[in-house]
């Protein structure tokens, strides 16, 4: 699958990696060069540093013959703006936005866009993880790997040694 | 009528005073609190301090009941979805963006906007108009930019000088429409012979263009 992802931020270089990973062709537009040292050195796909909403820019990314398109930047109008354009100037198959304001997320589905909303999905889990646990969230809400530090310091260690101390001088 | 301003840059500002001005209702939208603090000042309770695309926003600024709506931020994208939130959820008749990229206005015209406003593209027909081009100068798209509006400058070595119109083979779909000569306006009759200085003013498919140009200037 050729797929182009605007926005190099963390959700957009994670993305690209994974897909890369799994074999498909992947574009990724930053306006930012920097924003690069995101993916990581196995990345094997494209990067084009340039404005994802111009028309330039996506056609020279390779916009007319892609199957997906997602726009993961972090402003909601430059996603839609950059998700209609692939579609309509490009015919782009298949278009994801990321849109942070739900009710957003909800006007563009109507316009054909296919949305995602972290603010949806952070909040679910969470709601997930305050009635079942942890472990019913699918991995969204992490358990934590050990159990915390609690209580005194043990008999015969350093740190009981030097609490011993500060107790004894606050004593004299 | 009943206007909703979105943005208020120099142009909302300015555009906002001029229909009020002319007598219109004028109810705008800018986000930074402090500029529309300060239009509120000058130009009275007219400003909404918040984000012009959120549709909560517009249903206060009344845009159910609203004629036109313009949106003239300086981000395209933002001006986009203002038009398409005030077209789905208000029904609005008329939403007007300005369009910063003059590559976006195809798009935006695609997406159901009504009207686009290029500045850009305003002030490059403006340079155009200044200097000789061997070139058809596009002066308005209608129908949605099926049909253009072009002026031709006729050079003394253009091709048709000295030829009358019903002589031209003209490209279907495209007709001349009116000479400008002498500074006057004469209209195209099929008799009339084309003289070095005249501007041709044609109406013209986006198909027939090339040959229209080929025909008027020649390569």
């Amino acid at each position: 699958m050729r797929v182009i992802i605007i926005g190099c931020g963390r959700v957009g270089a994670r993305t690209a990696a994974e897909l890369d990973q799994q074999g498909d062709h992947v574009t990724v537009i930053d306006t930012d060069q920097r924003a690069f040292n995101r993916l990581p050195a196995t990345f094997a796909g494209v990067t084009v540093r340039g404005n994802g909403t111009a028309e330039d820019i996506q056609r020279g990314a390779g916009a007319e013959m892609a199957d997906l398109v997602m726009a993961l930047t972090e402003g909601d109008n430059r996603n839609a703006l950059a998700t209609q354009m692939a579609k309509h100037t490009f015919g782009v198959p298949r278009v994801i936005a990321k849109i942070n304001d739900p009710l957003r997320a909800e006007a563009f589905r109507s316009l054909g866009i296919e949305t995602i909303c972290r603010t949806v999905i952070l909040s679910q889990a969470l709601i997930t993880a305050a009635h079942d646990g942890a472990e019913a969230t699918n991995g969204m809400v992490e358990p934590p790997t050990a159990e915390p530090l609690r209580g005194a310091p043990p008999l015969g260690s350093r740190a009981h040694e030097q609490a011993t101390e500060a107790v004894a001088e606050e004593g004299a | 009528m009943y206007v909703v301003v979105i943005g208020g840059g120099n142009v909302g500002y300015h555009l906002t005073k001029e229909l009020l001005a002319a007598g219109h209702e004028v109810v705008m939208i800018e986000k930074d609190p402090a500029r529309a603090r300060a239009i509120a000042d000058e130009l009275g309770s007219i400003v909404i301090p918040n984000d012009g695309c959120e549709g909560r926003y517009q249903g206060e600024a009344g845009m159910g009941r609203a004629d036109v709506m313009a949106a003239v931020t300086g981000d395209d994208e933002d001006n986009l979805v203002a038009c398409q939130v005030a077209k789905m959820r208000f029904n609005v008749p008329r939403a007007i963006a300005r369009v910063n990229d003059p590559k976006n206005e195809k798009l935006f015209r695609q997406l159901a906007i009504d009207d686009t406003v290029s500045p850009t593209k305003t002030i490059l027909g403006v340079i155009e108009h200044d200097i000789p081009i061997h070139d058809l100068l596009h002066l308005a798209e209608l129908e949605g930019g099926e049909l253009q509006i072009v002026e031709a400058q006729l050079d003394a070595d253009a091709p048709v000088v000295g030829k009358e119109l019903r002589d031209l083979a003209m490209p279907e779909g495209s007709t001349i429409a009116v000479l400008l000569r002498d500074g006057r306006a004469l209209l195209a009759r099929p008799e009339t012979r084309l003289l070095a200085g005249d501007k041709l003013l044609a109406v013209t498919s986006a198909r027939g263009e090339a040959e229209l140009r080929g025909l008027l200037i020649g390569e």
